[in-house]
């Protein structure tokens, strides 16, 4: 088994140093001479000239990458380029924000839509089941944008019941006062397209030969449903959970935008508006590792969760 | 990891010993008969109907046989819709409200006033010019933004916008798509190494970051938030073509095919392409609608359109504002617009799926 991580290691290697690469094409030669982007905000020509031996961009390519690729392993981005705050602090202290809306989010969606797909899997034709179907498309169908400015207008400005917006620095108030409408909208528009995943998981799993088996030895249909159908149903089911958890570190950035949310996603947000580059270069080759980590991750866990899979 | 069949020239094929059989009655293709499934699919047909109008709607306005007029400001600032008579007008309220100054006698000031020998020539001039009393109107079918712009008009014109980007990025996405997963599906070894590496680079980065950090580098524009939409959407159809092309292209035909001589290039898209086309086209159609999202999400940020433009996107984010005093026309009509096509499109695109799937018979 630590044979099959330590060659798993060793592949991420290339797609690592490929996504660096992406990330330096992108930002050192696409998004053209730093010292332009800087211009509109220094105007003093040796400054500018200053601030491009500073950071390596008079140098040649290689030199530049190197640099590039010594910042990824150092963890050290340098500053912004806006508000001159060091890139490691804005992550750290961007992460935290992020999580105290993800993390509650990725909980009550996954047990809601699991739940709600056991159920509508269970009524499985009926009429129920074609019409949460219909209510589940047409729920899709609407733009994430509608349902945070009505949720806002109405249940902030309207109604009252939760702040417009804001952020406090008790973690507490956070999570009872500000978070509570932006994690509802996030789990309410994020239900229909996971209930409709799940319960095709678990259709795909009711028409299996040990299901049949398991009715003929005459087990009642909610042990064969919850019991059966379901455990085997969870590998699909989490595999879709880890690909979604590397989107937590993002977060919502729309929430983050609209309710103010001092967290990753507005920051990135911000970054792309006023051009901050090494605030975007940093996020984007962080979150790029902690993808292929959990993906390594969750392929050690299925040896776990499905004993058919071997380690090869 | 599966690799497709080596490229070997076959030299001498001999078509002679084919055997000359009269073609017998066609039997229906793939394709005729998903159509006539299709057919008897009544929301499917629906929705066809309903997405063509979309597309004509947006085609005619492209061409300027409607709403080309839009930013006329042909009404009073947030004029109610039509169908809200009461509804009270902001502008309206408010100048009635305010009490007109009486207009006694004009001063008289021509004996000290330099430019006085010149009042007859002007009230001459100003006599010749034609005066047109001009009015804006109250109400209009589905009411006006802040600017009196028609919203019935804007949101046709914003149609124009979001479903250019959806569909040409869509069409770009999936054309990367299906060529790199033919490659690699068809030719394996190397080159399926090289494009592998590929997609896991691109799909190792989350995705909003992966648009995020082209829209950072690239300028703003129509052209640009296509391209981003195309160049960072392709791999989900990508890994399911070369799925495709693995299976395919070990199968007999493709055997068949290269035994008679057929080249490369023809076995991998005159023969292998039409039998994986329907993936092709459901992914096709279902990237239509998510680009179509994504560019309203996008210009909503100021990462999309100029502001020059109109679209779903920036019609959205000039509704936030609106809600607040109130006029709510401009966000139903840009919502629910998008709401519909996107719903016509994606249960086009599952009546499709089941249409195309030979196992549902």
């Amino acid at each position: 088994m630590s044979a099959y991580i330590l060659r798993r290691l060793w592949q991420i290697l290339p797609t690592l140093a490929g996504v660096i690469l992406l990330v330096f094409i992108l930002f050192n030669w696409v998004g053209g001479d730093p010292a332009l982007v800087l211009a509109g905000k220094v105007t003093d020509p040796a400054q500018i000239e200053n601030i491009r031996r500073q950071l390596g961009v008079d140098q040649p390519w290689w030199v530049q990458l190197w640099i590039f690729v010594q910042q990824v392993f150092t963890f050290d981005f340098g500053r912004s380029w806006s508000t001159n705050e060091e890139v490691s602090r804005i992550l750290l202290t961007r992460i935290g924000p992020t999580l105290t809306i993800m993390v509650p989010v990725l909980v009550l969606e996954t047990t809601l839509a699991v739940l709600l797909a056991v159920l509508v899997a269970y009524v499985r034709g009926t009429v129920t089941d074609r019409a949460i179907m219909i209510i589940t498309t047409a729920a899709m169908s609407i733009s994430f944008l509608v349902y945070i400015i009505v949720a806002q207008w109405l249940f902030g400005f309207q109604l009252g019941w939760f702040p417009v917006q804001g952020w406090t620095n008790s973690f507490l108030t956070n999570l009872t006062v500000y978070a509570p409408l932006p994690i509802l909208l996030a789990v309410l528009v994020g239900l229909a397209p996971q209930l409709r995943l799940y319960r095709s998981f678990l259709l795909d799993e009711i028409n299996q030969d040990y299901v049949r088996t398991a009715r003929a030895k005459g087990l009642p249909e909610r042990r064969v449903m919850l019991k059966h159908v379901l455990r085997n149903a969870m590998i699909p089911i989490l595999t879709n959970i880890a690909i979604y958890l590397p989107g937590l570190f993002v977060g919502s950035f729309l929430l983050e935008v609209f309710f103010a949310i001092p967290g990753l996603g507005r920051e990135i947000v911000g970054a792309v508006n006023r051009s901050d580059f090494p605030v975007i270069k940093a996020v984007t080759v962080y979150l790029a590792m902690l993808t292929m980590l959990v993906n390594l991750l969750v392929d050690v866990l299925y040896r776990f969760v499905d004993p058919r899979v071997s380690f090869k | 990891m599966t690799t497709g069949p080596q490229a070997t020239p076959v030299g001498a094929a001999s078509a002679a010993t084919v055997a000359m059989v009269p073609p017998a009655r066609r039997s229906p293709g793939l394709w005729a008969l998903a159509w006539a499934r299709l057919r008897r699919d009544r929301v499917a047909m629906l929705s066809l109907a309903i997405a063509a109008l979309f597309i004509a709607v947006m085609l005619a306005s492209r061409l300027g046989l409607v709403a080309a007029n839009w930013d006329e400001e042909i009404a009073v600032s947030y004029a109610s819709p039509a169908f809200l008579p009461d509804a009270e007008n902001l502008e309206a309220a408010r100048s009635a409200g305010i009490p007109r100054p009486d207009a006694g006698p004009p001063v008289d000031i021509s004996d000290i006033d330099p430019l006085a020998p010149h009042y007859g020539e002007w009230a001459e001039r100003s006599a010749a010019l034609e005066q047109v009393e001009g009015s804006r109107r109250t109400t209009l079918p589905f009411g006006a933004d802040k600017w009196g712009h028609d919203v019935l008009l804007k949101t046709i014109k914003g149609s124009e916008v979001s479903i250019t980007v959806g569909l040409v990025a869509a069409l770009l996405a999936t054309l990367f798509g299906t060529l790199l997963g033919a490659l690699a599906g068809y030719w394996g070894g190397r080159v399926d190494d090289v494009l592998e590496w590929f997609y896991n680079v691109f799909t190792s980065i989350p995705y909003i970051l992966l648009i995020l950090s082209f829209a950072a580098v690239l300028s703003q524009g129509l052209v640009t938030i296509i391209l981003i939409l195309g160049l960072t959407g392709w791999t989900g159809i990508y890994r399911l073509v070369r799925a495709e092309y693995v299976k395919h292209s070990a199968r007999e035909y493709v055997r068949a095919a290269q035994a008679i001589g057929v080249t490369d290039l023809s076995r991998m898209f005159a023969h292998i392409l039409p039998n994986a086309s329907h993936v092709v086209l459901v992914q096709f159609s279902q990237h239509f609608v998510q680009f179509i999202k994504a560019e309203v999400i996008l210009s909503f940020l100021g990462l999309g359109v100029p502001v020059t433009m109109v679209s779903w996107g920036t019609m959205l984010a000039e509704a936030q504002e609106e809600l607040i005093i109130g006029k709510w026309w401009q966000l139903t009509a840009a919502g629910v617009s998008m709401a519909v096509l996107v719903t016509a499109i994606s249960l086009l695109a599952d009546a499709m799926r089941d249409a195309l799937d030979p196992k549902i018979r």
